[in-house]
This record gives C-alpha cells, sequence and structure tokens, in this order.
C-alpha cells in the first residue's frame, strides 16, 4: 500500500497567532499528507515527543519569536537523543534572517521557509527529502 | 528497527513505528503482530464519540490525567474519520492533550481515515492490539460520532462514552435509534451551559424505553474545569465490574472478534476480486456492460466471484 507521508506542524514559543502554522497545515493536507496539528505553545521536549509517537516524517515549526536559533537546534538535539534524527525531516518557517540560515542548516534543520515560500517549494522538499 | 523486541520492551519508537506499517497493511508488521498476539487482552478499551466539538478530546485528555494519578498507564487513539478524498487530513485532536505528550507512561497517536469509510478502520483495531500489548491499562478511542463509525466503535471497545452537551434537543430524538444501544455512559459535557439538567432528563427519559440489564449513568461534566471527570471514571469502573460479573465481558468480545473476522475476511476477498490487478479491467468492464443494460448486476457479480474462486483455488493448490 502506498504511504502517507505524516507531518507534525506546530508553533512553538510563546508568541501570538499560528496563521503561517495553519496555511502550511491546509497546502500540506490538500498535497494528501496527514498532518498532525498540535497548535501554540509547544515545548520543544512536547513536539519531539509528540512527533515520536505520530511517527511523523517530518517536523515544520513555525516560528515567529526570534527564538529559532535556540528553539530549532533544540528540537534536532532532543530527536537525536532519541534516536529519532535519522527517520524525521525538521523544517523551519517564518520570519527568520537570512543571516541565521546557514547556521541553522548546520545544526542539522533541513530547510528554511522564509515567509513569501510558494507553499508548493515545501510540498515538493518534503517529498523529496524523506528520510525513512 | 526490532519491532518484536521494541514492541516487547514498550519502547515508543517500536510502538508508533509498528501502528504506521500496520496502517499500510505491511505485511512483517502483521507477521509481528500475530505472534505477539497471545500478549494483548489486558487493556480496558473505552471508546468516546459524540458530535463534532462535544468536547470528546478535552475529556479524553481529562480522563487520562486523572487515570495516571492512580498510575495506570493509558494510550489514547484519536481517529478523524472525515478526510476528504485527497487522502490528507489534518489530525488535531492533540491540541487539548499536548501536556500529556511528555508523560511516559501516556501514549498518543492521531489516524486518519484514508479513505476508509466510516472512522474505526482495521487499523484501529491493529492498533489497539499494539497498545494493548505494549501494556497500556486504558485504551481510549476518540471519533466523531457520524454514522457509522458510532456502530464500529462498539464492536471495538469494552465500554462506549457518549458524549453529549446540553441543548441538542431534537438532535437526541433524531440521534435516539443510533446512539441508545451503543451507549453504556452518558456524558452531559459543558454542563457549564444552559439546559444540562434538561438534556440530562431527556437522556433517561429514553433510557427509560430500553430492557437491557445495565442502565446507562448518565453524568453532568465540565471537561474544561475538571468537573464531574471522578464521577465518570466511577461510571466506567462500574461498567467494567458489570461486564466480568454478567459474563457479558468474554460474549462481548466474542463479537467483537466474530465482527473483527469477518471484516478480515470481506477486505481479503475484496482484494482478490476487486483490486487484483488481473481483474481490476474485468469490474470496469462488467460496470460498463451493466451501466448499458447488456448485463445485470447479479450476473456481472456471479461472473467475477466464480472466476476469482477459481483461480483462488488454483494458486493455494500451487503453494501448497
Ligand atoms: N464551556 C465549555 N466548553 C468546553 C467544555 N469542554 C470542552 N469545551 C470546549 O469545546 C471546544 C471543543 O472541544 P474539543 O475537546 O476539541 O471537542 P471534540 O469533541 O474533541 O471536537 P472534535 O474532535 O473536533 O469533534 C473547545 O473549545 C473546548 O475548550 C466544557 O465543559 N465547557
Ligand atoms: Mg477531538
Amino acid at each position: 500500500m502506498e504511504k502517507t507521508i505524516r507531518v507534525l506542524v506546530a508553533k512553538p514559543g510563546l508568541d501570538g497567532h499560528d496563521r503561517g502554522a495553519k496555511v502550511i497545515a491546509r497546502a500540506l493536507r490538500d498535497a494528501g499528507m496527514e498532518v498532525i496539528y498540535t497548535g501554540l505553545r509547544l515545548t520543544p521536549e512536547q513536539i519531539v515527543q509528540a512527533a515520536i509517537q505520530e511517527d511523523v516524517d517530518a517536523v515544520a515549526l513555525s516560528i515567529l519569536s526570534g527564538a529559532h536559533n535556540h528553539l530549532l537546534p533544540r528540537v534536532v538535539d532532543l530527536l537525536k537523543e532519541e534516536n529519532a534524527f535519522d527517520d524525521i525531516l525538521v523544517l523551519g518557517g517564518g520570519v527568520i534572517p537570512d543571516e541565521d540560515i546557514p547556521g541553522l542548516k548546520e545544526k542539522g534543520i533541513a530547510e528554511i521557509f522564509t515567509p513569501g515560500t510558494a507553499t508548493q517549494v515545501t510540498i515538493d522538499f518534503i517529498r523529496n527529502n524523506l528520510k525513512k | 528497527m526490532d519491532l518484536y523486541n521494541g514492541l516487547l520492551n514498550k519502547e515508543k519508537r517500536a510502538i508508533a513505528r509498528m501502528i504506521s506499517l500496520v496502517e499500510r497493511n505491511d505485511s512483517e508488521a502483521l507477521e509481528v503482530l500475530s505472534r505477539l498476539y497471545k500478549f494483548s487482552g489486558n487493556a480496558h478499551i473505552v471508546g468516546i464519540t459524540g458530535p463534532p466539538g462535544a468536547g470528546k478530546s478535552t475529556l479524553t485528555d481529562k480522563l487520562a490525567k486523572n487515570l495516571r494519578k492512580e498510575g495506570k498507564k493509558i494510550a489514547i487513539i484519536a481517529v478523524d474519520p472525515t478526510s476528504p478524498f485527497t487522502g490528507g487530513a489534518i489530525l488535531g485532536d492533540r491540541i487539548r492533550m499536548n501536556k500529556l505528550s511528555t508523560d511516559p507512561g501516556v501514549f498518543i497517536r492521531s489516524m486518519g481515515a484514508r479513505g476508509h469509510l466510516g472512522g474505526i478502520s482495521k487499523a484501529t483495531h491493529a492498533a489497539v492490539k499494539i497498545l494493548d500489548i505494549a501494556g497500556y491499562d486504558y485504551i481510549f478511542i476518540e471519533t466523531v460520532g457520524v454514522g457509522q463509525s458510532e456502530i464500529d466503535i462498539v464492536k471495538t471497545t469494552d465500554t462506549v462514552i457518549m458524549v453529549m452537551v446540553p441543548g441538542l434537543g431534537d438532535d437526541i430524538q433524531a440521534l435516539k435509534a443510533g446512539i441508545m444501544e451503543i451507549a453504556d455512559i452518558f456524558v452531559v459535557n459543558k454542563s457549564d451551559r444552559d439546559g444540562a439538567d434538561r438534556t440530562k432528563v431527556e437522556i433517561e427519559m429514553m433510557l427509560d424505553f430500553s430492557c437491557s440489564q445495565w442502565r446507562p449513568p448518565v453524568t453532568k461534566v465540565i471537561a474544561t474545569i475538571d468537573k464531574g471527570i471522578d464521577e465518570l471514571l466511577a461510571n466506567v469502573s462500574e461498567h467494567k465490574d458489570y461486564l466480568v460479573s454478567s459474563g457479558a465481558f468474554l460474549s462481548k468480545r466474542i463479537l467483537n472478534s466474530e465482527a473483527e473476522i469477518i471484516g478480515l475476511i470481506k477486505d481479503k476477498i475484496i482484494d482478490r476480486i476487486v483490486n487484483a490487478s488481473s481483474n481490476k479491467n474485468d469490474v470496469k468492464m462488467y460496470a460498463e456492460r451493466v451501466a448499458k443494460r447488456e448485463i445485470d448486476p447479479y450476473t456481472a457479480c456471479a461472473k467475477l466471484l466464480s472466476k476469482s474462486v477459481k483461480e483462488v483455488n488454483d494458486g493455494e493448490g500451487k503453494k501448497n
């Protein structure tokens, strides 16, 4: 049977709204993926445990708070602690300055999607970079 | 990943991977499941159903938290039967349960319907077994009450909790036929709203007409503030005791197993007759002829059946 791609969409951090996360959640659903939507204000620990229990292929984190340099690598580190990083793609989205992107990629974040990126780009990226 | 030992050792990653594999009918995972089946049967399986937005997830979250205080291990399967045709789905039940995610004694899994009509699929049955083997004391299955899924949920669970909200009024009348037989426990959630007492009375009045041995309790609850959850848990354990003392526990599980076996046989037959690549075109061809009135559907069915039975017999003969 064909594999259904599963993606956890979360918006960690303490700030505001989850509009961006909802947009990407809907786009991934319309592309035939199963989106586990966890809403606002999750901690990296909650995200990683949810990702493991849901056995997702990717974790897509929408971040507006400027805490990306802390939150994104933290999710990667926790996944590594659980031996799950080899299976799960970590993606970031939101207002992230260009100069921070190379550092984040070095720390294991597969790709960063800044505002204005067409949702199709994200969909294609997930499809073409699945780890398992 | 060593699924067999991983599952025996109750590792969350192995549990999670097993569920993904059975969802796509992976034969290796199903083989592991049949070898470990003997270790299942200890969990109490509770279905939580009711209209969209009734507070099922909030309630499940609170039930789980209270049972955790007693040291019970809890698994939750949240089924969304309403996915559209694309196969994609947004599964949002975890939103109400995020704090449970990091509890080592809790496992939460969201499942889409994947084109399966009516909520509780074969994969849900398999996921229940996996979580049972993994030693969870209670397995909650949340599903929106939409027709078929309500009936399916009975065939998968020991206790069904029907979540209602104040002011359903006429809806209760309309739902009556369907829900009366399947619910073991009624909850009037959102009892902070007007009309909770009236809704409770209306449900009680309908129950007066029922003549089954077990009279479903009707409990008012405010899930958001954890009010009435103790009483509801007492209802669950009373129902469990009733099932055991009346002998209904085993007879219900036998009925469930019967339904499951029949379901599996149906799937296999459909796989062989309808989905088999050699027959796909035949089905299409007959469909066209039936539509054009060149042949009737009963004859078409008989022809496909007899052709496939012959193929199956030939195939089995070769294997043995
Ligand atoms: N006033 C009030 N609101 C509640 C209560 N329980 C849940 N809610 C709210 O009802 C809304 C829906 O709750 P959920 O737990 O998501 O309901 P659900 O039945 O799981 O919803 P679906 O899975 O989408 O069908 C949320 O906004 C809850 O906060 C309650 O006892 N009182
Ligand atoms: Mg829900």
